[in-house]
């Protein structure tokens, strides 16, 4: 592999990321109102038109993760009483919250002026802030975010989300910002979201060529990160996606595999798509065990629980609020099932992969009830290899890492048969 | 060891003959009762539903039997329900998997899922992969408690519902046939709160199990039968020669979902306690009250749901008032004591319990807690517990 080279969509991301967190340290100061959410369905644009700040605790989560701090808070959300069986984010961020609730920069972050619950993909979320709303003085603003039973959206469950955000969501956090929403604004705001989509989509679909030149999963994480949180919508995130589209377009023009945390990935031996988030307390060394054997993850579910956008959808400036509508029900965790499946399926043939694996973490029921039968599904669809592997998202008790390495090098020895014998 | 260890003495005569009836339905995991209502008539129709609520009312409407399905309990041998579920995930659904594989739901024509978790939800896709042939459908219950939004879309739920039924009998649910659902299962309510009242009032009348397989028959039954079947007990018992022992008064909160079994129960009143209030079974009573009999049905069923249902973890909580109401709750029903039992894996009912401790810790309201799965089979470890926490309340509690 070659040496890293730090690219500058990178430089410019964290760029933007330091610069929010510093917005919310000085947010009591600036007298800017903080609002906690969720990722999957945020109002990104909304929030940002009436001058709000959002804070996204699943973020501070995995964020907390990945720098190791996750096993202490969680430790101290159990001995308050939190059960070892549930959702470790949860925890993590209780955790945290008794912790002093510093945020990755060392500060701590504000509380909340407002919780906007809006539960799309998981009814965990609805627990979440239940629990924080006893430990904040704040109001709560429901967003009831019908899911996709059928496999699709019907013009009631549009009109429902439609309907609560313009008269009680919208309502409470105009009241919040002491401002009404700028429509002509908002339009612009949809209007910038939808050429990031259109720069992440292109992104995530170069994957499509061999070598890919991205990882599509442990690359695609970062990739996802302004559009899923605080920037969609933004000029900023706008220049972060054409940064990148022009980066990866010249990985492809040089025939380069992805780059991994030590460089450039010289040989792509298997092209992979993975069900399910990563794990992130061991983030890196999960990432070795794959690119170590010259795996590539060439597609991923994870990569769009903030927003599904590569089967066409764009939010649409011309209907605000039915697009935010449609944005919050397609997330990746709103579709039914069988849906899944079919959207796997898809991945596995448009992308050409060798095979795939579902990582299933013990937190999130939402992603992992049913996925054995995901996995019977695709294999039987497909005739590509399935493996399965269990870990957790931030609870470092539950990644043993010799015991998924053990099952990944098995699992590409078992694709490296299959194809052999193809 | 716990200072008592009564139980109520075993139901005799009639009562026993009614009991014995009521566990022949909660063993009754083939739906033979479901089989023998159909035979009745070709053109009968029986749905299934999930936990926790469903409006019952419009599949009746519909002409068809709602039948409760709350899990095989720790009767069946998972054989391949297993291999359906991380051993992570709650047991409910792999012995709702194993109930399906093995064709023991084959008397149903379709399916419903309320939304309540994430694993219920998911079961409701495993079952679009599994069951292609039949009708299933995910219900998404309200969670904007506002007439105008909320209740609209439910509207809109439950009309989908009764055209999925509706296809299935040929039958319309019209305004009236949908009142007429109401009246009966009114008079269900008005039952099933008569039997709460006389179980908060003499508990010793309304022995755990018996109660329970009362609910459970109730997921079996039409409503009619259902309701006949607990004035009876009520009657019988009334005039049976059971008697007060000296029991703490317990309520029990956590059991909305995956079902305690039938030995738990047991094993608590062997501990010395009377379950005087409980959250099992609980869409069979999630309306109290009987709804208004006259004027538009849906908004009757809509109003139910949003302004009189129960408290339950599945439900979001949009004022912050379920510490009052348990509180309140164990009040009214004079609990010495409660226990937040919780199914091991479930989020819904794990992640409230601090909640709830919390407020009955603030209200001097002794508690304990435990985890147990619907086919636990040691009880050991709870009867100590439980007898424990009986003999904490009898030596120096609120008595
Ligand atoms: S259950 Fe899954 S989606 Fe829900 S909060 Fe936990 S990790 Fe997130
Ligand atoms: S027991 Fe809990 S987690 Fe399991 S299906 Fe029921 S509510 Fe969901």
């Amino acid at each position: 592999m070659t040496t890293a080279v730090k690219d500058l969509s990178q430089d410019r991301q964290k760029q933007m990321i330091s610069a929010h967190y510093a917005k919310l340290a000085r947010a009591r100061e600036d007298g800017r109102k903080v609002v906690y959410t969720f990722v999957p369905g945020n109002l990104t644009e909304l929030l940002n038109n009436l001058g709000l700040l959002p804070v996204l605790p699943e973020i501070n989560a995995l964020q907390s993760g990945m720098r190791g701090k996750t096993g202490d808070y969680i430790h101290i959300a159990e001995k308050a009483g939190h059960s070892e069986d549930v959702c470790t984010y949860v925890k993590a961020d209780i955790g945290m919250l008794k912790s002093g609730n510093v945020g990755p920069t060392g500060e701590p972050l504000p509380k909340p002026d407002l919780l906007l619950l809006s539960y799309t993909g998981c009814f965990t979320f609805l627990k979440w802030f239940e629990l924080l709303k006893r430990e904040y003085d704040c109001p709560v603003v429901m967003l009831h975010v019908p899911y996709q039973g059928d496999g699709r959206i019907t013009e009631p469950m549009r009109k429902y989300v439609a309907d609560q955000l313009r008269d009680e969501v919208i309502p409470a956090l105009e009241k919040l910002a002491g401002r009404k929403v700028d429509y002509d604004l908002l339009r612009e705001q949809l209007k910038l979201s939808a050429l990031a989509e259109n720069d992440l989509v292109w992104v995530l679909e170069s994957a499509k060529h061999r070598p890919s030149p991205i990882d599509a999963y442990f690359g695609g994480v970062y990739y996802i990160g302004p559009i899923f949180t605080s920037f969609r919508g933004t000029t900023d995130a706008v220049e972060y996606y054409q940064l990148l589209h022009g980066e990866i377009q010249q990985r492809l023009d040089d025939g380069l595999g992805p780059v991994t945390p030590e460089g450039t990935l010289q040989e792509e031996k298997y092209r992979i798509v993975v069900e399910g988030p990563p794990n992130w307390t061991s983030f890196r060394e999960f990432w070795r065990m794959f690119y170590g054997e010259g795996a590539v993850v060439v597609a991923s579910s994870y990569t769009k629980v903030g927003g599904l956008y590569d089967r066409g959808f764009r939010h649409d400036p011309s209907r605000p609020l039915e697009t935010l509508a449609d944005y919050c029900m397609g997330c990746y965790t709103n579709l039914s099932l069988p849906d899944r499946i079919n959207l796997l399926e898809k991945y596995i043939n448009d992308y050409a992969a060798d095979g795939f694996l579902i990582n299933s973490v013990k937190s999130c029921n939402s992603f992992s009830a049913g996925q054995l039968l995901i996995l019977r599904e695709l294999e039987k669809r497909t005739g590509r290899s399935g493996g399965f592997i269990e870990s957790d998202l931030v609870d470092p008790r539950y990644f043993s890492a010799a015991n998924i390495k053990n099952r990944l090098e098995s699992y590409f020895q078992m694709v490296e048969a299959k194809r052999a014998r193809s | 060891m716990s200072l008592a260890t009564q139980e109520a003495p075993m139901a005799a005569g009639e009562l026993a003959d009614l009991v014995g009836s009521a566990t022949r339905l909660y063993e009754d995991l083939e739906l033979k009762a479901v089989r023998d209502w159909k035979a009745n008539d070709p053109a009968r129709r029986a749905i299934g539903f999930l936990p926790v609520y469903v409006p019952r009312e419009v599949i009746h409407a519909a002409g068809a039997l709602p039948v409760g399905i709350m899990g095989g309990g720790d009767q069946i041998e998972i054989v391949r329900g297993d291999s359906y579920f991380q051993s992570y995930i709650c047991h409910l659904p792999r012995s709702v998997i194993e109930l399906a594989v093995s064709g023991r739901l084959g008397a149903l024509d379709g399916f419903v899922f309320p939304s309540i978790c994430d694993v219920i939800r998911n079961l409701s896709g495993m079952f679009k992969v599994l069951m292609a042939e039949k009708w299933v459908h995910y219900l998404d219950l309200p969670q904007n408690f506002d007439r105008a939004s909320g209740g609209k879309f439910y509207r809109h739920e439950m009309a989908t519902i009764a055209n999925g039924v509706s296809a299935l009998t040929g039958i319309e649910v019209t305004n009236e046939r949908l009142r007429d659902s109401i009246r009966l299962y009114n008079e269900n309510r008005r039952a099933l709160a008569d039997l709460q009242a006389l179980r908060v009032q003499s508990p010793w009348l309304v022995p755990a199990t018996e109660y329970y397989l009362l609910l459970r028959a109730s997921y079996l039954l039409p409503p009619e039968a259902h309701t006949q079947m607990v004035r009876d007990y009520m009657r019988l018992s009334r005039t049976s020669q059971r008697h007060a022992q000296d029991n703490i008064r317990v309520m029990v909160r956590g059991a909305f979902c995956e079902q305690p079994p039938l030995g738990l129960l047991r094993t608590l009143e062997r501990a010395g306690c009377y379950l005087v209030d409980d959250d099992f079974v609980l869409g069979a009573r999630f309306i109290p009250e009987p709804l208004p009999e006259d004027g538009d049905p849906w908004q009757a069923l809509i109003d139910g749901f949003l302004y009189k249902s129960l408290p339950t973890a599945s439900k979001y909580d949009v004022n912050a008032t379920k510490e009052a109401e348990v509180v309140q709750r164990a009040r009214d029903v004079r609990a010495d004591g409660v226990l937040l039992i919780a199914p091991s894996f479930c989020d819904p009912a794990l992640l409230d319990q601090p909640m709830l401790a919390r407020a009955l810790d603030k209200a001097g309201i002794p508690y304990t807690s435990f985890k147990y799965a619907e086919d636990t089979g040691q009880f050991q470890v709870i009867r100590e517990q439980a007898g424990t926490f009986a003999d904490a309340i009898k030596l120096w509690g609120t008595k």
